[in-house]
C-alpha cells in the first residue's frame, strides 16, 4: 500500500498532465464532432459580451460599405414588387381563388453578426440573436451577397453557426443555369475558396457560373446564391467534377445575416421519421 | 507590480491579442497561422511548482478555446508545453542561477541564445502537437509539415518582436546594442 503512494506520489505530474490530455481530447474530439456543446452556451454567452463590445467598436469602419450592400439589396427587392407589373386588362371579371393561395415556407428573422472566424480549420459564426429571440439549431444562415451556414448551437441570446468554411460543413448545391445534384465542402486550405463535388460530367459547367443551394436543400431557400465556379476539374475515379467556388459571401468582413426558417421543416422531419419507421 | 498581478494581466492581455489581433489578421498563405498566445506559459515565473504549471497551462488552453470554439484543443498543446518546460529550462542553465538572481526566463536570466532555444523548442513543441491534432482529424500530409514550418517561423519572429517591445527587457537591450 504504501509503495503505491509513494509511486502516485513520484510521479503526481506525470499522471496529473495524462489526467489533463485525457480531459481535452476527450472533450475535442466528442463534443467537436457533435457541436452540440450545451454545458459551454453559459461560456459562450461571456466570450459573446466581449465579442459585441469589440464589434460595436469595428463596426464603425465599414458602415459605408454596409450602407452600399444594403442599398444594392433594398433595390433588389423594390423590383419585385408586385405594383411595378401590369399587365393590359383582358378580363372582365375577377376571380379571387381561396384555394391555390401560397403557403409561406420560408421566414427571414435578421441578425448582427458578432464574430466570424477564418483562421481555424473549423470556422464559426457568432450572431447575436438566440433562443430567446427564436433562433433554433439547424437554421439556415444567408448573408447579403449569398449563403453562410447553419445553426449549431444556441444559448439564450447568442447563436453559432458552423459556416462553409468548416471542415464538416457540407451543404447541397446545384449550378443555377445547368441543375445538377452536388455538395458544397472545404478542404480547410483557403477561406475564400469551397469545393462543389459530386456534380456529374454529363453536366455542361464553366467557369464563372453561379453556385446556388439546390431545391433539394431542407434548410435553405431554394436558389441562394452560394459562389462562382473559379476552376473546373474532373475526377479521375468517378464519373464528377470538382469544382472550385469562390464564396459569394467575403468571411472576413460579415456584418449583417438573415436567419432562415423553414415553417415545413417539423412536417417534413415527422413524415419522414415515420417512414423510417414503418 | 506583484507577481499575481502581472501575470494575471499577462493572461488576459495574450488571450485578447491572440483573439482580437492575430486571428483577425487575412491569412497571407494557408500555411502560415499568427500563434503568440503561449508565449504566457514561456514566460511565467521559475519558481512556479509543476503542479500549478500544469494546471495554469490547462485553463489558459481552455479559455482560448471557448473564443475559437474548438473546445479541448489549445488546452491539451499547453499541458503539454507546461509540462516540458521545467526539463528544458533544467537542461538549458544550472538550478542556482534561476533561483536566486531572476523570477522568470527573459533573454537578461537566461542569456540571448539559451533563452532562444528554450522558446524554439516548445514553440515547435506547442505547433507540433496542435497541427498534429488538426491533422488526425483531417489529414494531409504536406499540409501538416508546411503548416507546421511556417507558422513556427512566423511564430518566431513575433516572439522577437514582443521581446523587443516588452519592457521586461530594457537592461537587456543596452547590453545587445
Amino acid at each position: 500500500m504504501l509503495n503505491i503512494i509513494q509511486i502516485i506520489s513520484r510521479f503526481k505530474v506525470l499522471l496529473l498532465l495524462l489526467l489533463l490530455q485525457g480531459i481535452s481530447l476527450y472533450i475535442l474530439f466528442n463534443f467537436n464532432s457533435l457541436h452540440r456543446a450545451t454545458y459551454l452556451s453559459t461560456a459562450y454567452e461571456i466570450t459573446g459580451s466581449i465579442n459585441l463590445r469589440y464589434n460595436n467598436l469595428q463596426s464603425y469602419f465599414n458602415l459605408k460599405a454596409e450602407n452600399d450592400k444594403l442599398r444594392e439589396q433594398n433595390v433588389l427587392l423594390l423590383n419585385q414588387l408586385k405594383a411595378d407589373f401590369q399587365s393590359p386588362e383582358n378580363n372582365s371579371n375577377v376571380i379571387t381563388d381561396t384555394i391555390s393561395a401560397d403557403k409561406r415556407k420560408y421566414l427571414y428573422l435578421s441578425s448582427k453578426v458578432i464574430s466570424s472566424s477564418v483562421i481555424a480549420q473549423n470556422n464559426f459564426v457568432t450572431l447575436y440573436r438566440g433562443a430567446n429571440q427564436g433562433v433554433e439549431i439547424d437554421m439556415g444562415v444567408v448573408g447579403v451577397e449569398g449563403v453562410i451556414g447553419r445553426v449549431v448551437d444556441v444559448s439564450p441570446n447568442m447563436a453559432i453557426v458552423m459556416s462553409l468554411i468548416h471542415r464538416k460543413s457540407s451543404i447541397v448545391a446545384q449550378v443555377k443555369t445547368a441543375g445538377g445534384f452536388g455538395e458544397i465542402v472545404w478542404d480547410g486550405k483557403d477561406p475564400r475558396f469551397v469545393t462543389l463535388i459530386k456534380i456529374a460530367k454529363a453536366i455542361d459547367v464553366k467557369k464563372g457560373d453561379t453556385v446556388v443551394t439546390s431545391p433539394y436543400s431542407d434548410i435553405f431557400p431554394p436558389g441562394q446564391t452560394i459562389g462562382f465556379i473559379s476552376d473546373v476539374k474532373t475526377d479521375e475515379n468517378t464519373n464528377t467534377y470538382v469544382l472550385k467556388v469562390k464564396t459569394a459571401i467575403n468571411f472576413y468582413n460579415i456584418h449583417h445575416a438573415f436567419l432562415v426558417k423553414s415553417l415545413l421543416k417539423g412536417e417534413l422531419d415527422s413524415l419522414i421519421n415515420k417512414v423510417k419507421k414503418d | 507590480m506583484s507577481n499575481l498581478l502581472k501575470n494575471s494581466l499577462r493572461f488576459a492581455l495574450f488571450i485578447l491579442i491572440q483573439v482580437f489581433l492575430l486571428d483577425k489578421i487575412p491569412p497571407i498563405n494557408e500555411f502560415i497561422v499568427p500563434i503568440l498566445y503561449f508565449l504566457f506559459i514561456l514566460w511565467l515565473p521559475f519558481n512556479i511548482s509543476k503542479t500549478q504549471l500544469l494546471l495554469l497551462g490547462f485553463l489558459f488552453g481552455f479559455v482560448l478555446d471557448i473564443f475559437t470554439k474548438s473546445p479541448g484543443l489549445h488546452a491539451s498543446a499547453c499541458t503539454l508545453i507546461a509540462y516540458i518546460r521545467p526539463f528544458i529550462i533544467h537542461l538549458l542553465m544550472p538550478k542556482e542561477t534561476y533561483e536566486t538572481n531572476y523570477i522568470e526566463p527573459s533573454i537578461v536570466s537566461m542569456g540571448f541564445l539559451p533563452y532562444m532555444i528554450y522558446v524554439l523548442i516548445l514553440t515547435i513543441m506547442h505547433h507540433f502537437y496542435l497541427i498534429l491534432l488538426e491533422w488526425i482529424s483531417f489529414g494531409d500530409f504536406v499540409f501538416f509539415i508546411g503548416k507546421l514550418i511556417a507558422s513556427t517561423g512566423i511564430s518566431m519572429l513575433l516572439i522577437l518582436i514582443t521581446e523587443m517591445l516588452s519592457p521586461r527587457n530594457i537592461k537587456s537591450r543596452s547590453r545587445f546594442n
